[in-house]
Parts: C-alpha cells; sequence; structure tokens
C-alpha cells in the first residue's frame, strides 16, 4: 500500500498539462477506490454493527430452523459449510494476527491497539453467529445467481474482516491523510465544483485548478490514437488531473482483477500454527490468573445436588431399573372360550400344511426313486418352479455322509412368504367316484333287437355310393352312385338284381312308401327320374304302369317350372316312366306317404328351392314365395299335412292345407345335413356336418330335447326305425350309431334315448366314411353305404 | 324412470375386497410396516372368485385383501407402536447426527418395543388352534437355533429360539410323543402327536449355514417374533399338563449329581445350564414329584351300539401305541462321536432308551451291537426292532423309507416297505443270508415268469381273433374282386367261446356308451379324472419297471462276481 500510494504522489506532482490531457470516467474511479483503501468510512463500520446485531437475532431463529432441517438439505449444508471453511480460513488468520499481537505485543500496544483487540474479542462470538446467519441467508436464496453469491459473500467476509486491526501504526495507511495532501475539499460530490475553475484546496489554502480543459472528442480520439500510455492514464476526480499508472500500480490492478491478493509477498498457503494442540504445554496459553470463583464451591450446585439428594431420600426419583427383554411366559389359554372366535375366523382359510416327503426325499431312497441320467437332464432343464420336485434324489451310503441342503433356507423363505403374500381361496375338490358320473342307462341288452352284427355286404358299384333306399315291403334295396348307375339288390341274397345307367351321379333315391305303386324317384344333374324298377309281384308292376299312364292332358295348358316327359322307347325299357326336367340341379327327392306327392329340393339363391310333384297329374307346384336360407333337406310328415324344411341352421314346420309355417326348430348346429321324422310324427331328429345329433321334441320345444355327440366326423345321414323304437346316424368316422329312441304315448314321459350299437365296417375313403343310413322296414335291420363303393347290412 | 341410477362396483364383491396399496393408504403404514402387520395378524391376501369384477373391470393383477381384515387392522395397538418406532428411529438419527451420546444412550434406554401376547390370543383362540399351526413355528425356531450367532439376526433372537426348540424337545421326551422320523436330504423330519394333533417339523443337519443372499431375513424375524411367543406359551401350557416346572428345571437328583461333577463353574441362569437341558440326558423337575408308575389304567366305557369288533381294534392300537412308546426300553446306547448327538439321543430318549456318550471305541465288546444310526430310526418307524443284521458298520444300508407315505391301491409300494408290512404282520421275517438270498430272488423270478406268462396267454388269445378278422378280410377281397373262391369244405374248428371275455367286452362297451351319453359338462370332469388315474397308474409302472431294471443288473453284477470267484 505504501508503494502505491508514493506513486501516487508522484503522479501528483507530475506535469499539469499531462494530468489535464488524461480523462477517465469519474465512475470507474469510484469504483476503484474503495478497493484501494479498504478500511472504508467510520459510517459503513456502523452499519455493519447494525447488521451484526440483526444477524445475530436472526441467528438464534435460523439456529433453530437449522436444527429442524431434514438430512435432505445436507447437501445443501455442505456445500455451504465448504465456503464457511474458506471464510474460516481466512479468518483465522485474522484472528492469528490479532491474537499474536495481543499475546505477544501487549506489553508494548498502544492503549488504542488494546482497545481494538477487545472490541476483536467481544466480536468473536457474534462474528460466528454472523457467518451462520449468512449461510441460512444464502440457503433462503438459493434461486439467485452463483455470482451474486459470491458477491454477498465477499461483502460478509469483507464485514468479518472489518474489525481486524492494522498492523503496525494506525494512522500510517489512513486515507484521509492522503486526501489532505492533494485536496481538502473533503467528502462531498464534485459536481459542486463543477462551475468553478478550481476544485478545492490545497494543505496551504490555496485553490487547486483544474487543468485547462479544451479537449473535445477530437483530442480525446487523437490522443487515444497517439498516446501509448492511454491505456494506463486514469481521470483523478478529485483533482481533475489524468494520472498514468505506474506499472506496479498496473500489476496491482491485474492482481485484483485476478481475485489474487494485492500483496505480491503474501502467502496465503502459510502453515497454521496448531496452538490448542493435544499436547500439553509447559506454558499456559493466557497469563490471566484464574479466578476466586474458580477456588469457591458453587452454591449453585450445592443447593442443586441436595434437592437431589433430597428426592432420592424421599423416593420420589428411583434409580432406572434395568429393562427385562426375556419374553414372559404364562397360560394364555388360561381362559380359553371356544365361543369367543371372532367373526374373521369364519372367513379364514387356514394355510396349508407343508407336503410331507415321501420316499424320493429320503437320504438312502430304494434305487426306482433315484432319476436316470436322462431324468437329471430334463430335471436340470425344466424351469425351477416346473420341476415336480425340488430337489435331485440322492443316495448316501451312511448318515454321516449327508450334506448340508443348500437350499433349506430357501425353502423355509418360500413358506413364509407363502404364509404370508400368497392369496387364499377355498377350493371345493370334487370328491366324485368317477363311475357316478356315468349316466345309469337301461343295458343294451335289455333293449333288444338292435342290428349288432355285419351280415352282408352289397358290391358292384364302382363309386362312392350316395344313396339307398329300400322298397316298402323290404325285399328290395335301390342305391345310386356317383358312378352314374342306379343298381337293385335283392335284400336277402345280395345280389343285383338290375342295374341302371343314367345320365349323371345319382344324388338321391326314394322308393316309393305306398306298397301298391312300385315307383322309385332318382335325381342326378337337372333331372328327376321316375321308373318302375319292375320288380316282384308282376300285378302291382302293371298297376303302376297303368296308374303313370292313366295320366291325361288337361284343357288348360298352366305354365309350370319344371318340364314333364313321359319316358319312351329306351328308356321306357329300361324302366323309366317318367323324366322331370328342373332348371337347375336337383340333390333331393321324397316322396310323401300316400305315394303320390314327391318334392324335390334344388338349393340355391332363388325362391325356386323346392317343389312338390304331383305324379299322377303331372303338376308341380312351388309352395314358397320366399328364400329363407339354403335348403338342406325336406321331409313330409308321415301323418299329417305338415312339410319340413331344413335351413343350414333351423328346420321349419309348415302346414300345407293352411299355407302357413307352423314351428321354427332352432338346430343349434352350424350346419344341417340331414333329416328324419319318428314315424309318430312328433319327434324330428336332424344330423349336422358338425358332428351332432338333435333330437327335437316337437311337443316340448323349438329348441333340441337333446344333442348327441356321439360321432367324431360330420354325419351325413339319419333314419328312423318305421316300428322299432330305433333310430341311426351314419357319419364320415366310418360307423353307424344305432340308439333306441324310445318314444312314449304319454305326454309326461320324455323319450328315451339310449345307444345301443356303434357298427363299423366301411373304409374311410378319401375322408368320407358312410354317406347313408337306413331301416329296412320291417325288420330290425340297418342299411348303409359308404365311400367304399359298398352297402352293408347289420342285423 | 324411477329410483336411483345403479352404478356398477359400488356393491357384491367390489365393495369386499381392498387392493393392497389401498390397504396401506387407509392404515397409513409403509409398506414394510404393513407386511410386519400382515404377517403378526395373519392377514393373507384372498384370491376373489371374480377377479374381474373386483379389479373394476380391469384385469391387471393386483392382489386383494378383504376389506374387514383391513379394518380390524385398523384398531390393532401395534399399529401405534410402530409409529412410535418410527420416530424412535427418526429421534436416535438426529441425535447421532449431533453426537449427543447422552441423548443416545437415553433413547436406547426407552426404546419402544411391543408384545404379541394378544395377538397370539386373538389368531389362536384355543390351545388346540394354536397347536395345530405349530408345524412352522417349530421348523422356523429350529432353523433359527442354528445360526451363528453373529450377522443376520439379533442374538438374543437366536439364543431364544434355542431354548424354546429345547424346552419343546424336552416336552417330548418327557411325554413320549414322538411317533415317526424321517433322514431325509434335506434334515431331519420328526412327527409328534400332541394331544391328539399330529405336528411335524424338520430340523436341518448340523452345518453352518451358508446364507443366501436374496432372502430377505427381516420377513424371517418377523416371522420368527411371532413364532417365538407362540412357541412359548404353547411350551408353557404343555409342560403345565405335565406338572413340569416351567421354565424346566433338570431333577432334583440330577441336578445334585451334576453339580457333584461341576461344582466349581456352575450357575444355574448360564448358558451352560440351557446346555444340560438340551443334552436331555435327565428328567426334568417337575411340580408335583411324580409317584411311581402314574399311568393308571385306562377305564373302559364300552359305548352302547359299538361294535365289539372296533373296541377291540381300538385297544389293540391303544396297546401299540403303548407298546412303541417303550421301544427302547431297557437298552442301553453308546454313541460314538461320529453319530450326530443331538438327533440320536432325542429320538432314543424319547422311546426309553438309555443314551451313554462318547465311549472310547478302540475296544469292541462282544456282548454289544456295532450297528449304524439308521436302525434306530428304522426301527421307530417300524414300531417294532428290526434285526441288527442289515445295519452292521460297512454293509450296504437297506433303504430308508418315508413313514409319512400311506399307499393307497394302486400305488406302488416298494417292495421293502411290503417286507417291513409282513415283519409288522408278524410273519416270519425272511433270513437275508447271502446264500438264501439267491434263492429267494431265484422265486421271484420264478414268479416274474408266471406274470409273463399269463401275459403271453392274453395276447395269444388277440391274435387268434385277429388272425380270423384277417381271414375274413382276405376272403372278402378275393371274392369282391369277382374271383371264384375256392370252394372247399373243411373240417370246422369249434370256437370255444371264452364267457368271461365276452362279459367283460359287453361291459366294457355298455360303459363306452354310457360314457356316450354324458353330459358336457360331467363328461370333462370324468376325462379329467381318468387322466389323473392314468396317469398315476404311468408312474406306478414306471417306478416298478426302474425297480425292475435295477434288480436285474444287480443280479447280472452279482453272477459276474461269482463266476470270476470260481
Amino acid at each position: 500500500m505504501s508503494v502505491s500510494r508514493s506513486e501516487l504522489q508522484q503522479n501528483g506532482t507530475m506535469s499539469k498539462a499531462k494530468e489535464k490531457g488524461v480523462k477517465r470516467n469519474a465512475e470507474e474511479d469510484e469504483e476503484q477506490l474503495p478497493m484501494f483503501n479498504i478500511g472504508g468510512g467510520g459510517s459503513a463500520d456502523k452499519g455493519n454493527a447494525e447488521e451484526d446485531l440483526s444477524d445475530s437475532e436472526e441467528s438464534l431463529f435460523s439456529g433453530l430452523e437449522d436444527s429442524g432441517s431434514d438430512s435432505d438439505d445436507d447437501d445443501d449444508d455442505d456445500e455451504g459449510d465448504d465456503e464457511e471453511d474458506e471464510s474460516e480460513d481466512e479468518k483465522p488468520n485474522a484472528d492469528e494476527n490479532g491474537e499474536s499481537s495481543t499475546s505477544v505485543e501487549l506489553s508494548e500496544k498502544h492503549p488504542p491497539e488494546v482497545r481494538t483487540n477487545d472490541k476483536l474479542q467481544d466480536g468473536k462470538p457474534t462474528r460466528r453467529e454472523k457467518i451462520k446467519g449468512a449461510k441460512i441467508k444464502r440457503s433462503a436464496t438459493t434461486s439467485d445467481g452463483g455470482g451474486e453469491e459470491s458477491g454477498k459473500l465477499e461483502q460478509e467476509s469483507g464485514s468479518t474482516r472489518k474489525p481486524t486491526p492494522p498492523q503496525g501504526d494506525e494512522y500510517e495507511h489512513d486515507t484521509s491523510d492522503e486526501e489532505d495532501i492533494r485536496n481538502t475539499v473533503g467528502n462531498i460530490p464534485m459536481e459542486w465544483y463543477k462551475d468553478y475553475p478550481h476544485i478545492g484546496y490545497d494543505l496551504d489554502g490555496k485553490k487547486i485548478f483544474k487543468p485547462i480543459r479544451n479537449k473535445d472528442e477530437l483530442d480525446e480520439f487523437l490522443d487515444k490514437m497517439e498516446n501509448p500510455d492511454y491505456w494506463r492514464t486514469v481521470h483523478d476526480k478529485m483533482t481533475g488531473t489524468d494520472i498514468r499508472l505506474s506499472d506496479d500500480q498496473v500489476d496491482l490492478v491485474h492482481r485484483l482483477q485476478r481475485g489474487e491478493f494485492g500483496d505480491v509477498n503474501f502467502n496465503e498457503y502459510e502453515p497454521s500454527v496448531d496452538f490448542f494442540s493435544n499436547e500439553t504445554m509447559i506454558h499456559p496459553v493466557t497469563n490471566r490468573p484464574q479466578d476466586k470463583r474458580s477456588f469457591i464451591p458453587s452454591l449453585i450446585e450445592k443447593e442443586k445436588v441436595s434437592k437431589l439428594v433430597h428426592a432420592i431420600k424421599m423416593g420420589w426419583i428411583k434409580p432406572r431399573k434395568p429393562k427385562d427383554s426375556t419374553p414372559q411366559y404364562y397360560d394364555l389359554w388360561a381362559k380359553e372360550d371356544p365361543n369367543a372366535i371372532l367373526g374373521r375366523h369364519k372367513m379364514h382359510v387356514p394355510a396349508p400344511k407343508m407336503r410331507l416327503p415321501g420316499h424320493e426325499e429320503s437320504y438312502n431312497p430304494p434305487p426306482e426313486y433315484l432319476l436316470t441320467e436322462e431324468e437329471k437332464l430334463a430335471w436340470e432343464q425344466q424351469d425351477p418352479e416346473d420341476r415336480k420336485l425340488g430337489f435331485l434324489p440322492r443316495t448316501h451310503s451312511c448318515l454321516r455322509a449327508v450334506p448340508a441342503f443348500s437350499r433349506f433356507i430357501h425353502e423355509r423363505f418360500e413358506r413364509c412368504l407363502d404364509l404370508y403374500l400368497c392369496p387364499r381361496q377355498r377350493k371345493m375338490r370334487v370328491n366324485v367316484d368317477p363311475e357316478d358320473l356315468i349316466p345309469k342307462l337301461p343295458k343294451p341288452k335289455d333293449l333288444q333287437p338292435f342290428p349288432t352284427t355285419q351280415s352282408l355286404v352289397y358290391k358292384g358299384h364302382s363309386s362312392l355310393v350316395r344313396c339307398i333306399s329300400v322298397s316298402p315291403c323290404g325285399q328290395w334295396l335301390a342305391s345310386g352312385s356317383d358312378d352314374c348307375t342306379l343298381r337293385l339288390w335283392e335284400v336277402n341274397t345280395a345280389r343285383c338284381m338290375k342295374t341302371i345307367e343314367v345320365g349323371g351321379a345319382v344324388k338321391s333315391i326314394a322308393w316309393n312308401p305306398n306298397p301298391t305303386i312300385c315307383l322309385v324317384a332318382v335325381c342326378f344333374n337337372q333331372t328327376v327320374l321316375v321308373l318302375n324298377p319292375g320288380l316282384g309281384d308282376k300285378l302291382v308292376c302293371s298297376a303302376t304302369d297303368q296308374f303313370v299312364s292313366a295320366y291325361e292332358e288337361p284343357e288348360e295348358e298352366k305354365g309350370q317350372p319344371v318340364q314333364w316327359v313321359a319316358a319312351e322307347g329306351k328308356d321306357h325299357e329300361k324302366g323309366v316312366r317318367l323324366i322331370i326336367n328342373h332348371p337347375k340341379t336337383v340333390r333331393q327327392v321324397t316322396w310323401h306317404g300316400k305315394g303320390d306327392y314327391l318334392a324335390s329340393v334344388l338349393p340355391d339363391n332363388s325362391n325356386m328351392q323346392v317343389l312338390i310333384h304331383q305324379v299322377s297329374k303331372r303338376r308341380t307346384q312351388n309352395p314358397f314365395r320366399k328364400n329363407k336360407g339354403l335348403v338342406q333337406c325336406v321331409s313330409f310328415h308321415p301323418i299329417r299335412p305338415y312339410f319340413f324344411v331344413a335351413t343350414q341352421r333351423y328346420v321349419r314346420v309348415y302346414n300345407l292345407i293352411k299355407q302357413e309355417l307352423t314351428k321354427k326348430l332352432m338346430a343349434n348346429c352350424k350346419w344341417i345335413s340331414s333329416i328324419a321324422i319318428h314315424p309318430g310324427g312328433d319327434n324330428v331328429i336332424c344330423g349336422s356336418y358338425d358332428s351332432r345329433l338333435v333330437w327335437f321334441d316337437l311337443d316340448l320345444s323349438t329348441k333340441p330335447y337333446k344333442v348327441l355327440r356321439h360321432h367324431k366326423k360330420a354325419l351325413r345321414g339319419v333314419a328312423f326305425h318305421r316300428h322299432y323304437p330305433l333310430f341311426a346316424s351314419a357319419s364320415d368316422d366310418g360307423s353307424v350309431i344305432v340308439c333306441h329312441g324310445m318314444v312314449y304315448n304319454d305326454l309326461l314321459q320324455n323319450p328315451l334315448i339310449v345307444p345301443v350299437k356303434v357298427l363299423k365296417g366301411h373304409a374311410i375313403t378319401h375322408d368320407l366314411g358312410v354317406l347313408d343310413v337306413t331301416f329296412h322296414p320291417t325288420q330290425p335291420w340297418v342299411f348303409s353305404s359308404g365311400a367304399d363303393a359298398t352297402i352293408r347290412l347289420f342285423t | 324412470m324411477g329410483g336411483l341410477q345403479k352404478k356398477k362396483y359400488e356393491r357384491g364383491a367390489a365393495t369386499n375386497y381392498i387392493t393392497r396399496n389401498k390397504a396401506r393408504k387407509k392404515l397409513q403404514l409403509s409398506l414394510a410396516d404393513f407386511r410386519r402387520l400382515c404377517i403378526l395378524k395373519g392377514v393373507y391376501p384372498h384370491e376373489p372368485r371374480h377377479k374381474k369384477k373386483v379389479n373394476k373391470g380391469s384385469t391387471a393383477p393386483r392382489t386383494f385383501y378383504f376389506i374387514k381384515d383391513i379394518r380390524f387392522l385398523l384398531h390393532e395397538p401395534i399399529v401405534r407402536k410402530f409409529r412410535e418406532y418410527k420416530v424412535f428411529v427418526r429421534k436416535l438419527r438426529k441425535a447421532y447426527g449431533k453426537a449427543e451420546w447422552t441423548g443416545v444412550q437415553r433413547l436406547r434406554e426407552n426404546k419402544p418395543g411391543y408384545k404379541l401376547d394378544h395377538i397370539v390370543k386373538e389368531r389362536y383362540p384355543t390351545f388346540i388352534d394354536a397347536l395345530r399351526d405349530v408345524d412352522d413355528a417349530l421348523s422356523m425356531c429350529f432353523l433359527f437355533s442354528t445360526f451363528a450367532r453373529t450377522g443376520k439376526c439379533h442374538v438374543q433372537t437366536i439364543q431364544l429360539c434355542r431354548r424354546l426348540s429345547v424346552e419343546w424337545m424336552n416336552y417330548v421326551v418327557t411325554s413320549r410323543s414322538l411317533k415317526k422320523v424321517f433322514l431325509s436330504i434335506k434334515g431331519i423330519y420328526y412327527q409328534a402327536e400332541v394331544l391328539g394333533q399330529p405336528i411335524t417339523w424338520l430340523i436341518p443337519y448340523q452345518f453352518a449355514h451358508n446364507h443366501p443372499t436374496d432372502v430377505d431375513y427381516r420377513v424371517m424375524a418377523t416371522f420368527t417374533e411371532l413364532y417365538t411367543t407362540l412357541l412359548g406359551f404353547v411350551n408353557f401350557r404343555l409342560y403345565q399338563s405335565l406338572n413340569l416346572v416351567y421354565p424346566p428345571k433338570l431333577d432334583v437328583k440330577a441336578e445334585a449329581d451334576l453339580k457333584a461333577d461341576f461344582e466349581e463353574d456352575y450357575a444355574m441362569d448360564s448358558e451352560s445350564y440351557l446346555e444340560k437341558l438340551a443334552a436331555l440326558s435327565a428328567s426334568l423337575a417337575r411340580v408335583v414329584s411324580r409317584a411311581e408308575d402314574e399311568d393308571a389304567e385306562l377305564d373302559h366305557f364300552p359305548t352302547e351300539g359299538e361294535d365289539p369288533e372296533t373296541l377291540e381294534a381300538r385297544e389293540k392300537q391303544l396297546r401299540a401305541q403303548d407298546a412303541q412308546k417303550k421301544l427302547f426300553e431297557g437298552l442301553k446306547f453308546f454313541l460314538n462321536r461320529e453319530a450326530p448327538r443331538e438327533p440320536l439321543a432325542f429320538v432314543l430318549r424319547c422311546f426309553g432308551a438309555e443314551v451313554v456318550d462318547r465311549p472310547n471305541a478302540d475296544q469292541q465288546y462282544i456282548n454289544r451291537y456295532y450297528i449304524q444310526p439308521q436302525w434306530v430310526f428304522d426301527c421307530i418307524n417300524a414300531k417294532l426292532l428290526l434285526p441288527v443284521v442289515d445295519y452292521f458298520p460297512g454293509v450296504t444300508l437297506p433303504p430308508h423309507l418315508s413313514p409319512f407315505v400311506e399307499e393307497k391301491d394302486g400305488d406302488y409300494v416298494p417292495p421293502e416297505k411290503l417286507r417291513l408290512m409282513a415283519l409288522q404282520r408278524g410273519e416270519r421275517p425272511e433270513r437275508r443270508a447271502e446264500d438264501e438270498d439267491d434263492e429267494e430272488e431265484d422265486e421271484d423270478d420264478d414268479e416274474d415268469d408266471d406274470d409273463e406268462e399269463e401275459g403271453e396267454e392274453e395276447e395269444e388269445m388277440d391274435d387268434e381273433e385277429l388272425t380270423d378278422e384277417k381271414n375274413l378280410k382276405a376272403m372278402e377281397k378275393q371274392r369282391s374282386q369277382g374271383k371264384a373262391l375256392a370252394v372247399k369244405v373243411t373240417a370246422g374248428k369249434a370256437k370255444t367261446e371264452n364267457k368271461m371275455r365276452t362279459e367283460q367286452e359287453e361291459k366294457a362297451e355298455e360303459k363306452r356308451l354310457a360314457i356316450m351319453m354324458m353330459k358336457k359338462r360331467e363328461k370333462y370332469l370324468y376325462d379329467k379324472i381318468m387322466f389323473g388315474k392314468k396317469r398315476k397308474v404311468r408312474e406306478a409302472n414306471k417306478l416298478a419297471a426302474k425297480r425292475k431294471a435295477h434288480e436285474d443288473a444287480s443280479k447280472a453284477d452279482k453272477k459276474k462276481k461269482k463266476a470270476k470267484k470260481q
């Protein structure tokens, strides 16, 4: 500092012309000046003292706050501590200085210095608190910028440093002296001298004149360009002169700008001297003699002790008993009341006990319980959760050789987890004898007769036999095949009586159910043939021919949907009597029970899907005006004037006289394939391609009375026996299942359905098994035609 | 529109359940505390019948508790203790932070604790309830008592567990209620019958534990907390029922003996006393000194209408039980050093044997049998003294079977078990000497052969039928091909009809047809049951086949050896 001042003085005496030429910003100076004279004004000091007071007050509360703060704030605190440490690092230096001065130089110190020391001692505690206060403030304004914070910190540290007394002569560095030397104007705004030619007065009371200022902007600029020392020229507001800073001064400015100490020789990392170390020193730190009170027993303490003694004597204070941590057991269930069970216990699901170990868990199990190599490998590859055994069975030659089970603690822990984490549910265990589940049905033996064995095979067709029909007398059997032939067989001998070739694969065949008429209806492609096979009673045959030819052309020719042609020539010789040409492919033909009406099915999307022909009058009518789904098959009611039409999912029952829909049966299956009516007329069975057989009891409901899923594959045909309570179903799985289907006259009793026989014989060819099934009209025999080009008779 | 609109999930199942998180919030507990509470109070999740309904339409996996259970937890005084403990921990942490050591000490002295007595009483309103649930408690206590006294849990807990387990063992010894023992690879299973309740527990073999890292010991410790309380009260009650002093003390006589032996370092309340109790070698002190032979004959009250046969059977059973209790009475066992002392001493004392510890092995006495420990366990399970021949040191021991397996019809029964059952019925035990062994095996072979023959017969019959069928088919084929059959009249073969067989077939067909008529749901159930049955049969067959293969292999081995010798 002293150096700089002398420089300034030199500058002050430098040539005026140069000083005049220099012009610097006054504010800049003002900023820099306080840095040079750290001591500052007394007023500032006062303000600091006030701040101190307030700080200490604040610290009282903030301390509370601090203690209440949570560990979360620890990090911030740590940061604060770091900063605090820094400031404290500096502080001891100051203290050190102060202390050293007090201890060592106590005897030779001037009185004012002693005063300052006292002040220092007083200030010490407050200073500490102040730091704390500062810290709190900082934490309160954490959102502020770091720069501001550091500035504040500087201020604080400055204020802490303020009371430190300068070393040596107090007045040596007093800046007020300095001012006196140059200008005695005092601490006033310099603007007041704006209109005067001088600024203040010097020591001798003479005016200090301002340099003659005739510098304009141009001069300034020129100065800037030409004067190499322009950058180190500073305008002194006090004297109005420009001062050129010396090298030392510039260096000082640089150092301060860098945040270093002003003094080059100052070592900030001086080794700290630990005064209050753990080592006992031979000399006391202070030479202060001990107080008197330290030799006299305290009265207050004595009073306190006597109070305690009295309290103990009176039994008010008891010595703390050591806590007994061992649990005390007693008869907990001494007064057990079984009725005192909480309601909660009713909902209680007790945890199942651990499974008891089996032979395989033994340390020396029978050899069969040990795993083979493959099993071991499989066990290891399994997921630990999927393993049936939680351990590998092992054998040990003696008990001594058994090692510790490595998963023991795990298993116990898992048990614990199960006990408190596993959701519990009461599950009803079905403890049923499987035999009880089997329905008690009458024995098939008691339900005889029914077909049991395959007795005849009718061979001759070369392709799959799609349809068969038996004559009402039961002597003849007609079959139609994909090889475009129609064969007529004698039932008892399996002899093929006739083979009639037709123009296409025979889709359906039906023997007239009237025993007095010997006619067979056959359909292929778009044609339905009505032919007289000429078998059996010749009288009947000739009567039939007469019946057919008795037709007379009506006077009025009505427009018919089909074309009736009477067969002639070769066809007539073959037996064909009538040819009905349809506009579309015919799928099925079926006779009415009287034998005069014939229904044909033309599955299509038009409204002409079902046609009913009258043979005697050669008339055809289309009973339905609307298309209600793809018709699969149709059937006449055996007794009453009802007509059954099976579409894919429903069976509709029409009254032919009233010409209205009477019932619509919901079949509950995807695709009906076939339909058969019980001879009584009140029960209907439907076979479906989704391998179900549906039994409807028309008296009960329009929903199935029973759904039988006996077959594995699609059903192709179903049939009722005319007399016996039997029905049969043919399926693609190659089997015919004959069931006993008893229908009682008593309306209260539901039909009894008992499967009685599974008949097998047909070979499955091209995934097709049995295609049609029909019963013998009088005997309990069943015929079946299959895709293996055979017809089989089961008796 | 009249009436209020019904809202979904405001009645019915949805209101009976609460999810875990909601329950936790309702109780204002942390998850750890909630778990602890659930463990202590025995509250467990329930699986609702309709999970989606309870889950308010969501299918997210959640655990549900009964809302009543949670409400019931609300009043639990333990909850307050949990909160106090939380505060205690906070205070302690702060005191540590401030380095206020006196404060720390003071806090530690006033550490809040809780008792579980009321919870035990509440969970088990009657003593029998408690006994039924004591299995897990015993297993856990025995496990904890084997832990090293460092690390995993409090030393006090370990000591307490040890004390309680020793008490339990002493009770079982005194009441002679042990029924079954099983040496498994996991440890030793014991089953005792206390007041008619079978109680099973598992003790690990004496080894240092390899503590796994994926086990939460806090959960186990919470369970142990409850279990020790439960077991303490159960022990107290059981001791009381036998007129024994609780906490157990050694009999005065025995104590005097001990005192004489260890006069200098004797201390009643030290750990060494527990050690002496754990030795199980002396009887316990009683409240009322026991009159000799207290076991009075039970009076018989033949109830009206009871079958004399069943009565007799019951009496017989009782007698058998008595006999089992005195199985080893009068026998003296010298335990060698390599034999595990604790289980053996426990088991032997349970059946009235005298146990002598650690004799010097260098000298062999001719009037003693030297056997392997498995003999003791097998005898207990068989309820009779088995021949010692199979258990001499150095011989291959017979397999050790689980006494807990009760085979039903159709289950696989190992041949050893069959032999044992024969012994129990009092049939003459087959000599298992080397020479006779072979013979026996031969016999076995014969039997096996018979079996095989039978099997073959059946197969032959099948063959016959098959050939018939084949002939027919061939004929059919010939005919269908249009070839004239070689018409030939041959002498007819009398076809013998196996009546039994046809009958069986008929029955089978009947059944098949009846099964066809089953309802869908019943069919499903039936199929499931049948599947289970079939699987069982399959497994039994597999075991039998394995056994057979093993025996064949061992026989072949033996023969080879014999051949070599010759």
